[in-house]
């Protein structure tokens, strides 16, 4: 098996080294045929590992391939954890990498950053392997870095643009802050545990939870809540948690093949990942899971309404994935840690496939991006249509589609939690299903029915040199087979996946990999009603959530179908919602104010008085001053005279001869 | 017999005066050298003394050494001299002040 | 006073007043051959310490070799003698008082109540300086003994080198450039008309 790992591995990294390095050499076709094949190797091995682990009952494989090095005791090494969850995460990273490197033949055709592009997916690929294989905290965290990296890259691929270089550095600094709380929190579990890896970790959870740690004077705080929480700061900044979230929006800068693989399917989940992973640390901190629960509800609510007053189609869909990937963290919260990884799974699925097919929508109308020069779309694109349909449907959880599987089992699991925040999440997380169907078909209609606005449409501004259609503001017509295909072999998933619920969510799917302590095990107590996929269907659509998310269907049929002037009336009305909604609640200018303004007043503070006046005035030319003073008053005596140097001779032979004759 | 303090006495009248010469003389670099070479003379001369009442060859020895030494001092102090006097026309010590500073 | 004191003081005042002459004489030459008295008188008293070989190698060396390369020098150089000795006197005063003070406080050091020691009795009459110390050298300084052949390798190349110069009037020959001489560089064929007378 181990070969077999190793293979999945480095298929995509090799593939990265050629497109990467000899990129020019093998020319545009070479690169992507190596890269997809590399990919494809893994799709194809992660295939057969999910069948050995999940189908053919595999044993849990937990193997250390190579050891860096061993300092004090602590092992530094590379290896792999491979079981349900690790296989079945696998599966999702190497299938959406697989479509999107598919896609990115038509999306990326006239680029001529091709090759690089590839290689950084694949390279991609790689390293969201390498995070979900570890099976130690320093493998983690080199996976952990390296898809930072790599989404830093290709956010700012178009490096030409002012806007993609903000960008990428937002979300490289915004990731920093909640890297250094991730790299705090394995050292305050390696303080503990003396070990980096997973089992011998997590078999001192409960000595972990008596420990206390004493960081300010005076109190003493749980070394497992700490570690627990530091680590899920870290998770926060990867998977845009409120206020670590702000980077995710901004991010759309990137191409949009990028922002369904890196920023909606596989890399922010990685934090969804590490919690879950994490269940048998967490499980013995109530206050961490509590934590948790409050941010994730905050985040699905919050960031789902902004994504109502967004114009531009990506923003629309980056605002539902941070709502999205709320409503996963609650369910961590609530330690239903099957839901989040099975909303993870789903929602990998039909996001990717919503980007991809804003991205088709995006190429069709020549890079143009604000949903306000789109509509009536259906018709030229009957693919990209149905497509986008299925994954809107599944995101807004219409029974019978995976969304509704997933977001179900959360916002039940949540309704019968009892950690301390839960009702408070249950109200937020309902109230975002409504919100989640009316924004995903605001954007729905906005682009796909109506009147075809972008006829008129004046030059997109979103346009890149490197994109240089000649046929401007033409017909738009149906995107290569290069691109339906991945939508349409992502809409497969998007509609099935949701009948695994039954294993996954109340089966014992999970059970090797996920640790839930019994007092809080919501899901095994839902698991005692469920009574199959059909039972459950009929269930959720008694269920408030299916009605709210129908009510947010039929408003933004009504508003932005039959009455397109409500919505501005509506605008007109309520102003300061509007606008708090319009300015993000003001997170961006609160960083920029408070974090960045401080940080450059601190700057300069500190190169006034510091740099200038401290090191620059005092210490290096005040000490040359001082030498050149001390040495033009010892100048004088030196007058160059030899008689003179031998008379100062003969006063110190003297000295020193008085020394030992007195 | 002679006492050896006073061949060291003897040593240390040789060493005051090849001192005062070195201080007194303010104009020429070859009485300086010459003075240098009675200094040397003079600790030669306790170190042949010591070497005598100690019934220690080691001292003479060194002087043997010392006399090397004193020699090729000689003949490349000389040739410096020559070199001064050849680029400036002058071994007058009062003269020579390059080294102010 | 035996005939030992009696050499003993005698040399003692050559030497002395040689090297008061040595430091006060206006001309160098004469300042020269009292340095070479005051290294005689010195070989004296060290040939009056058994210390035969070394007495034999300061007239030899000293005032063989290097005082007269010293008088070679004073002769040769162009000195300048009226300015020699100005303000010699306003400066003697402040010499002697130095002189004199370090005087006794070396003779305080080295005073008699300080080294008391035995007077070693006389080697016997085949007893050769010159050979124990040959022994000495050649054993247990053999090494210090290559280094000091060294050192006057080095004096004896450096005063070479510093006092050579090459003078730009004499005409040499560079058998360097000369072999790289081509024809070319010499001959030039000239294919021409002959001229008409």
């Amino acid at each position: 098996m181990e070969t077999l790992y190793l293979a999945i591995v480095l298929a995509p990294l090799l593939g990265a080294i050629v497109a990467g390095l000899f990129g020019r050499q093998v020319g545009r076709v070479g690169a992507h045929s190596v890269t997809i094949a590399g990919v494809a190797i893994s799709f194809v091995l992660s295939l057969v590992v999910f069948w050995y682990h999940a189908m053919a009952g595999g044993e849990v494989y937990n193997e250390t391939v190579y050891t860096w090095l061993v300092s004090d005791g602590i092992r530094f090494e590379i290896g792999f954890l491979v079981d349900n969850l690790t296989a079945m995460m696998m599966l999702v990273v190497t299938f959406v990498s697989l479509m999107v490197h598919v896609y990115t033949i038509g999306y990326m055709q006239d680029d001529p950053g091709y090759q690089r592009f590839f290689a950084l997916i694949s390279l991609f690929t790689f390293s969201m392997l390498m995070l979900v294989m570890a099976n130690n905290f320093l493998q983690l965290f080199f996976g952990w870095e390296a898809v930072g990296l790599v989404s830093y890259l290709l956010i700012g691929f178009w490096f030409k643009r002012p806007t993609a270089i903000y960008a990428n550095m937002k979300a490289f600094i915004v990731n920093r802050v909640g890297d250094f709380a991730f790299v705090l929190g394995i050292g305050a579990v390696v303080f503990h545990a003396a070990s980096l890896d997973y089992m011998e970790v997590f078999a001192q959870a409960d000595t972990m939870a008596d420990a206390t740690i004493s960081i300010l004077p005076g109190s003493e705080w749980s070394l497992l809540t700490v570690a627990c929480i530091l680590l899920f700061i870290g998770a926060m900044a990867k998977s845009a948690q409120v206020p670590l979230h702000v980077w995710l929006p901004d991010s759309m800068e990137g191409p949009t093949p990028i922002s369904a693989l890196i920023h909606a399917a596989t890399m922010v989940t990685a934090g969804i990942f590490m919690v879950a992973r994490m269940s048998p640390l967490y499980e013995y901190s109530v206050a961490a899971l509590s934590f948790i629960l409050v941010i994730g509800a905050i985040t699905a609510f919050f960031m789902g309404l902004i994504g109502l007053v967004q114009n531009d189609i990506k923003r629309v869909v980056a605002y539902s994935t941070l709502s999205q990937l709320g409503y996963m963290t609650v369910a961590l919260g609530a330690s239903a840690y099957a839901a989040g990884m099975f909303h993870l799974m789903t929602h990998a699925f039909f996001k990717a496939l919503l980007f991809l097919a804003a991205g088709s929508v995006i190429m069709a109308l020549h890079h143009e991006q604000d949903m306000r020069r789109m509509g009536g779309l259906r018709k030229y694109m009957p693919i990209t249509y149905a497509t986008a349909l299925i994954g809107s449907l599944a995101l807004i959880g219409f029974p019978g589609l995976a969304g509704f599987f997933s977001k179900d089992g959360i916002i039940e699991a949540v309704h019968m939690s009892s950690t301390p925040g839960a009702t408070f999440a249950y109200v937020l997380v309902l109230a975002g299903v409504f919100v989640t169907a009316l924004y995903t078909f605001r954007m729905f209609f906005m682009v796909f029915h109506g009147e075809e606005r972008f006829r008129h449409a004046p030059p997109a501004a979103g346009h890149d040199e490197g994109h240089g259609h000649g046929h401007h503001g033409g017909t738009p017509h149906e995107s290569p087979w290069v691109v339906t295909v991945p939508l349409i072999l992502l809409a497969i998933p998007s509609v099935l996946a949701g009948y695994f619920v039954g294993p996954l969510l109340f089966g014992d799917f999970f059970a090797d990999a996920l640790f839930v302590d019994e007092s809080r095990d919501v899901l095994a107590r839902l698991g005692e009603g469920y009574d199959g996929v059909l039972g459950f269907i009929i269930h959720g659509i008694m269920m408030p959530p299916f009605w709210l998310a129908m009510a947010g269907l039929g408003t933004a049929w009504y508003v932005y179908m039959k009455r397109p002037e409500l919505a501005q009336k509506a605008r007109d009305t309520l102003p300061w919602a509007y606008n708090i909604l319009d300015r993000k609640y003001g997170f961006d200018e609160f960083n920029d104010v408070v974090f960045a303004g401080g940080a450059r007043r601190l700057g300069q503070w500190l190169w006034r008085f510091g740099d200038t006046l401290l090191i620059d005035t005092v210490i290096v030319n005040g000490s040359a001053r001082a030498v050149g003073w001390v040495s033009g008053r010892l100048r004088l005596g030196q007058t160059g005279y030899l008689y003179h140097y031998a008379f100062a001779m003969i006063i110190g032979l003297l000295v020193l001869i008085l020394a030992f004759a007195l | 017999m002679i006492p050896l303090s006073h061949y060291l006495v003897l040593g240390a009248i040789l060493f005051a005066l090849s001192v005062t010469g070195i201080f007194l003389n303010r104009k020429n670099l070859i009485i300086l050298l010459m003075c240098i070479e009675l200094m040397l003379l003079a600790v030669n001369m306790n170190f042949v003394a010591f070497s005598h009442y100690l019934g220690d060859l080691a001292g003479q020895v060194f002087v043997f050494f010392i006399l090397t030494v004193a020699a090729a001092e000689a003949a490349i102090g000389l040739a410096i001299l020559v070199l001064v006097f050849r680029n400036r026309e002058t071994i007058n010590v009062q003269d020579l002040d390059e080294m102010k500073g | 006073m035996t005939f030992e004191a009696f050499l003993f003081y005698f040399f003692s005042v050559v030497l002395v007043g040689s090297a008061v002459a040595v430091i006060t004489v206006r001309n160098p030459v004469h300042a020269a051959l009292f340095l070479v008295l005051a290294f005689v008188a010195t070989a004296a008293h060290w040939i009056m310490l058994e210390a035969e070989f070394l007495g034999i190698l300061l007239v030899l060396v000293y005032v063989g070799a290097v005082m007269v390369l010293f008088l070679f020098v004073v002769m040769m150089l162009d000195i300048n003698m009226s300015r020699i000795r100005e303000g010699f006197m306003k400066l003697l005063p402040v010499g002697i008082v130095v002189a004199v003070g370090m005087m006794v406080v070396m003779a305080m050091v080295v005073g008699a109540q300080v080294f008391q020691v035995e007077p070693p009795v006389p080697a016997s009459a085949d007893y050769s300086n010159t050979e124990a110390l040959g022994q000495l050298l050649y054993t247990e300084y053999v090494y210090p003994f290559e280094i000091a052949a060294v050192i006057l390798l080095v004096a004896i190349i450096a005063a070479i080198v510093l006092t050579l110069r090459k003078r730009p009037d004499t005409r040499y020959l560079d058998p360097a450039k000369q072999i790289q001489i081509r024809r070319e560089d010499r001959v030039r064929m000239v294919k021409m008309e002959s001229e008409k007378k």
